[in-house]
Order: C-alpha cells, then structure tokens, then sequence
C-alpha cells in the first residue's frame, strides 16, 4: 500500500523523470545487449534524445538542443553512416573463449561495485529549490560564462579542434601520385 | 562541316566568376519557367474535347448503301484478297425476286465479317473495292472489346444505317485544308 | 486560466493540422505547378479544378498493398517512416504563426510553445530527420536503398554546416535564439533580407539541400537509384515519406519567411493596427490585426513553397561531387565570409546600408552577364 501511496504523491514532473530515465536506461542496456551494430547505434540515440529530456527537465535548453544537434544530430549520424558502409552481419559475431568471459565479467563486476560503492559515499549536494537561480542553464548564463570566466579553457578548446580539423585535412589528402579509385 | 543552319553553336569560353556562381544561369531558368507558367496551355482534354483527326482517318468500317438504300457490296473477294491480315471473310448469296430494293447487284454478301482484332486499319480494303461499298470511317473509332466474341463483326455492325448516313466530310486536298482550319477553330473556343 | 489553456490547446491543434493539410495540397500544387511549368493543366478531375486530387491519392495510398520485403529489418523498416513524419511534424511547434490572441486581458501567442532556443530547436529536429531516411534505407535490405540512404546522410551533414554558419550572422543580429524575439525585430518592413542578402541565399540553398529537393535530390534520384531510399516501401509507408518531405517543405519556407522576410510583419503594420484598435478597440482590434499578421506569413509561406516548386521543374539535378563541391568549397566559405561581414557591419553601426550594397552586388552578379548576351547578339 506504500507504492500506491507514494504513486498518488507523485507530480508530473516526478513522472516524466522516471518515464525519461526508465527510457533511458532501456536505451542504454539496449546499446550493449542487441547484436546487430545497427540496432546498437539506435538505441544509442535514444539515449542521447532521452538525456536531452533530462536537460530540458533540469531547464538547460541549450545545453539540451545542443546535445541533440551534436551527438544525437551529427555524431550518431557519422556513427550509423559507418556502420552502414562496414555492413557487419549478426552471424559474423562468435562469442569469446570462456576465459576472455570470465575475466571480463570479473572486470566489470569490480568496476561495478567500485561504482556503486563511490556513488554511495559521496555528499551529493542538496540545492535549495527556493533560492536556487532558475536562470542558471540558460543561453545567456551560459554564454557570459564562458566568455568572461572560461575564456581561456574555451578557447583553447577551440584551438583543439582547429588542429582536429587540420589534421583531418591532412589524412584525407591525396598524397602525389596516390590514386583512390 | 555544317549540314543545316539550325544548329546552334556552343560557346566554351570559360566562365566568368559571376557565371560560376550559377546564379545568372538559374535566374534566367526561372525566368524560362515562369514565362511557360502564365502560358497558354495545349492540353486537349480528350474523353470531353476531342482533337478532329482529319477526313481521311481511318477508323471503323462501314459497308455503304447506294441512295436508294441497296446494298453496294457484291461479295466480289477483292478487299479479302486485298487485306494484308486477312481480317475479311465473306459468304456470296443470289439475290431472289423480290430483294431488288435491298440489294444493287444479282450477287451480295450474304454473311459480311471483318475480325477487328486482325485488322490493322491499313485501308487497302477500300481501295481494293471495285463498287465503292467498303470504307474506314473518318469520324469513329472501333471501340474497345472485353471478350472475344466481341471482336468479329458482323453486318449487323457494319452496315450502314439509312436513317445516320456517312458522308466524308472532305475528298479533295482544298476541301480538306478548308476543313482543318473550321476546326482548329471549333478546338480553339 | 482554464480558457487559455483551451484556447492554447486550439492553437496548438490548428498549427498541427495546418502543416498536415497544407502539407497535403502541397502535393496537389506540385502537380498543377509541374503541369503549368510544363504548359499542360494538370490533374482537374477530382472535383472542381482538382481539388479533391490529394484525398484521391491519399485513399489510393492506403489501399495499396503494404509490402514488406522478406530480408528487410522488420521493425526498423516500419520506424523509418514514422521516424521520418516525427521529426517532420515536431518542428512547427516553435514557429510563431502570429502575434498574440487577447482573451480576458491575457496574452496568448500563436505559437506552440515560445522557448529561448528556438531556432536550435529546428536545427535539431531537422538535423534527425536524416534518420528517418537512414534508418528507412538500410533496413530495405537494397543496395539502391542504401546509395539513397547514405547520399541522404552526407548531403544533411554537409549542407547543416553552412545552414548553421548563416543562421549565426542572424543571431548576432537579434541577439537571440528564439524566432518570435526575431521575427519581432523585423517589425514593419525592417526585413533581414535588407540586412543579410548573401545569408539568405546560403540559407535558401541549404533548405533545399536538407529537403532533399531538386537540384539536391540525390537520395531519391530516380534515374540512378530506382527511387532511392524508398525503392522497396509502397502503400502508407511510402506515402508518410513523400509526406513528410511535403511537410518540411511548409516548416522550411516558414522558418525562411520567418528569418528572413519578417514573419508576420508587413509594411504599414502599425497604421492598420491603430485604425483597428480605434474601430473596434483594444482587444477585439488586436486579434484582428493578429489574424491580418497570420494571413500575411502564411502568403509569404506560400510564396516560398511556390519558389521550392518552381526551381524543382527549373533545375536539373546536381552531380554528387558537385552537391559536395558547393556544400564545402562554396556554401561554407561564403557563410564564414558573411558572418564576418555581419560582425563588421553591426559594428560599423550602418548594417543596413552594407546590406544593401551587398544586395545591390549580388543583383548585379545575377543579372549583369544576362545583359552582357543580349548586348552581344544584338
């Protein structure tokens, strides 16, 4: 009878949270479960559209709408577009020697526990709802942010990615005398 | 080595950085476009508005009575031997006393059929007639069978009827253009 | 306050079945528009001037047999479409269609929801509409399905960029992501056109790219691919892509309209809306001069829809590396470019007066050889 209670008490915004998260974990167990690349890459997606839902909740629309022009837009496009052209096929798939198992669900069931075992022992800081700035993941807050306080890490992101791009244009140039096709 | 005067000669010259943007060229092409657009349109909406297919179009048979409503045909042969398909197969009957106003000639088709479904409108039929009794009609179409038995016809189909006499509309050359510009001009209202 | 909401919730549902029946004769004026470039007449059967052509195709659409091929992904074969008609639909809700309805002194905009990232959010849904394509093509289990796909996926990612670059010339011009605060700083006839020539011509050629429209149909070219993406789909499947195709049309002529030629703002706005309010007062005048606003935008959309059709039975389509070639070497250095001199000229303090000199060379680039030939052959 406590569930029942607790369901009655429950606000809209407490429902779209456990709808969000409950797709988001499908999403998230459905990358590593299905066999089939293609299918991965979907629910992959999934995830990124249903974490863009927990932004929106948390009223970060940019970062929300960025998330989903990014990864969800771009990335995951580039991602599916790959594995289209490797055309890997399910019954190409043979499950790993016994060992190389064991071993890695040792691993991950370590990495697991260290996991659950962190998350237990941090303070997870309570914000108050009253003076909390509502404004705080808006565009602008965000925009006067990194401009003025993170100027600097910023920009040399971007500097990052300019040599990303060079170096982009330098592996995809044709070298002398190098046919493609 | 020129052959005509209307072919046109292709300028390949470079382009121009103006020309390379493509935007005068798809300017232009719109321009083309919207010039056809406001139009007028050629369309003829055929089932309702029918194009005249001149007077010499060969259509659906016709076995012609003379003006006093006898038969022509006298079940000579000649347009069965004259058909390229073999399309025309006739049964000659005698005429008795009695028949003269349905008849012209002592010897007529008894049974006249023609298998539509054989025929390739070709006209040497009429041309092979010796007593001007067969002809393709300018003005009508063979219409469209479903089933086979539909396909041979008979004189119960091919004769003419007194009452819905044809006439060709044009048999000289001068009639004929006097005709098509009547018309083009009935078209064009 | 339960009014409103009503009353929102009308507004909502009017958007929605706005973008699905225009969306629908969109299909029918392709056809008249194709059949006028064509000097014919067009389909006229259905009804008085062929009006009732699109119930007639959309009946026969869904009569038709639904196939599904026996090596295809099953379930992804059926996301794809509907994947495709989501993202399709989910962009409208962001576009201010009007000003604002007064009811009971309250201020209800016509607009689905007003958000601060407004034109992010067309990005975003627009850049996932490629998936519905994707997804649709791959699952085909067809190699023409896949080209189709994998076209479709490159040309989006390609032309998002320079789209992107030309929006930002914008948003450094308003100051804002959400379209009503921009379509509000084109009041009257203070248009972006005046302002952003070359951003609008990018902009232009870009959503014509993201609606896999010719010149940019490569995914569905016919006479290469069979039908591209949806060689292997018929029957309602096939017909919420052609859709869907119909509907971003509407969504992308009224983001253009709204970006670019002022949304609902028209030249003597403010003159109508004085005359209104004095007529029949405040609120009453208001919705009026409202729905003169609506009326406004939605010629302006057509106008561009118009424009969408007319350059497909204009233009032939682009060769592969050509599409590439301009999306890369021409659109994205001229966005830059135009970028640049937005900043220079919001900074110079005369951005119109730039503007209009940009106007007036790209009008000369247009139509100076034009009349270099003409003065040749005469």
């Amino acid at each position: 009878m406590d569930i029942l209670g607790l369901l009655k008490n429950m606000t809209i915004t407490h429902w779209s949270f456990y709808i969000v998260s409950m797709l988001t974990l499908f999403g998230a167990l459905g990358t590593i479960m299905s066999k089939n690349p293609i299918h991965s890459v979907i629910y992959l997606i999934l995830t990124f559209f249903s974490l863009s839902a927990h932004y929106i909740m948390l009223n970060a629309q940019f970062l929300a709408a960025v998330n989903i022009i990014v990864y969800a837009g771009a990335i995951m496009v580039l991602f599916l577009f790959v594995v289209m052209f490797l055309n890997l096929r399910e019954e190409n798939e043979e499950l790993p020697k016994n060992s190389i198992l064991i071993a890695a669900s040792i691993v991950g069931g370590i990495i697991g526990i260290t996991l659950i075992a962190a998350i237990r022992q941090t303070q997870i800081e309570k914000v108050n709802p009253y003076s909390f700035n509502t404004k705080t993941g808006l565009v602008e807050t965000l925009g006067s942010l990194l401009f003025n306080k993170y100027l600097l890490p910023f920009e040399l992101v971007s500097v990052l990615f300019l040599i990303a791009m060079a170096g982009a244009v330098m592996l995809g140039k044709r070298e002398k005398g190098e046919r493609h096709f | 080595m020129q052959l005509t005067n209307r072919s046109k000669k292709t300028d390949k010259t470079a382009l121009t950085l103006a020309e390379k943007t493509y935007l005068p060229g798809i300017a232009a092409g719109l321009g083309i476009t919207l010039k056809h657009f406001f139009s007028k349109k050629v369309t003829i909406r055929y089932p309702e508005q029918k194009r005249y297919l001149g007077p010499i179009f060969r259509g659906h048979h016709i076995l012609k009575r003379d003006e006093e409503g006898r038969e022509r045909c006298t079940a000579c042969g000649l347009c069965a031997v004259a058909c390229p398909a073999e399309a025309i197969s006739m049964i000659a009957g005698e005429r008795v006393k009695g028949e003269e106003n349905l008849y012209r000639e002592e010897k007529y088709a008894a049974a006249y059929e023609i298998n539509m479904l054989r025929c390739i409108f070709c006209g040497l039929c009429e041309e092979a007639c010796p007593k001007e009794a067969v002809y393709l009609r300018h003005d009508k179409f063979v219409p469209v069978f479903t089933s086979r038995d539909q396909v041979i016809y008979g004189k119960d189909q091919l004769v003419e009827d007194m009452n819905n006499r044809y006439e060709r509309d044009a048999w000289t050359k001068e009639e004929m253009t006097k005709l098509w510009e009547k018309q083009q001009k009935v078209i064009t209202q | 306050m339960e009014a409103v909401l009503i009353i929102k919730g009308i507004i909502i549902l009017a958007i929605f079945a706005l973008s699905l029946g225009i969306a629908a004769y969109e299909t029918y004026f392709e056809r008249v528009v194709a059949a006028y470039i064509q000097d014919r007449v067009g389909p006229d059967y259905a009804g008085p001037a062929g009006i009732f052509q699109p119930l007639a195709d959309a009946g026969k659409l869904f009569f038709k047999e639904d196939f599904i091929p026996a090596l295809a992904d099953k379930s992804l074969f059926i996301l794809g479409p509907s994947l495709a008609m989501l993202t399709a639909l989910l962009t409208s809700a962001v576009i201010p269609f009007g000003d604002s309805f007064i009811y009971e002194g309250q201020k209800i905009l016509v607009q689905g929801i007003e958000v601060n990232i407004g034109i992010l959010w067309v990005f975003g849904i627009v850049s996932l509409g490629v998936y519905g394509i994707l997804i649709g093509g791959w699952s085909s289990n067809n190699k023409y399905s896949l080209y189709g796909a994998i076209r479709a996926a490159s040309q989006n990612i390609s032309y998002e960029l320079a789209m992107g670059l030309a929006i930002i010339a914008i948003l450094m011009m308003t100051g804002s992501l959400s379209i009503r605060s921009m379509v509000e700083a084109q009041h009257g006839f203070n248009w972006n056109i005046f302002y952003q020539p070359l951003g609008f011509i990018i902009f232009l050629t870009c959503s014509f790219a993201e609606c896999n429209r010719t010149p940019f149909d490569l995914p569905e070219s016919e006479n290469e691919l069979v039908a591209g993406y949806h060689t292997e789909y018929s029957s309602m499947k096939l017909g919420l892509y052609l859709f869907s195709e119909y509907v971003n049309m509407f969504i992308s002529s009224a983001v253009i309209a709204s970006l670019y030629f002022g949304g609902f703002n028209y030249p003597g706005m403010d003159w109508v809306y004085s005359k209104f309010t004095s007529i029949w007062g405040a609120t009453v005048g208001h919705n009026w001069a409202t729905v003169i606003g609506i009326c406004v935008l939605m010629a302006k959309i057509f106008f561009f829809i118009f424009l969408f059709m007319w350059v497909r039975w204009t233009l032939p389509r682009f060769r592969y590396d050509q599409l590439m070639d301009l999306g890369w070497k021409a659109l994205i250095p001229l966005a830059v470019l135009n970028m640049i001199i937005t900043a220079a000229a919001q900074l110079s303090g005369k951005p119109l007066w730039i503007g209009l000199i940009l106007t007036l060379i790209i009008m000369l680039v247009i139509f100076l050889p034009a009349i270099k030939k003409r003065t040749v052959k005469a």
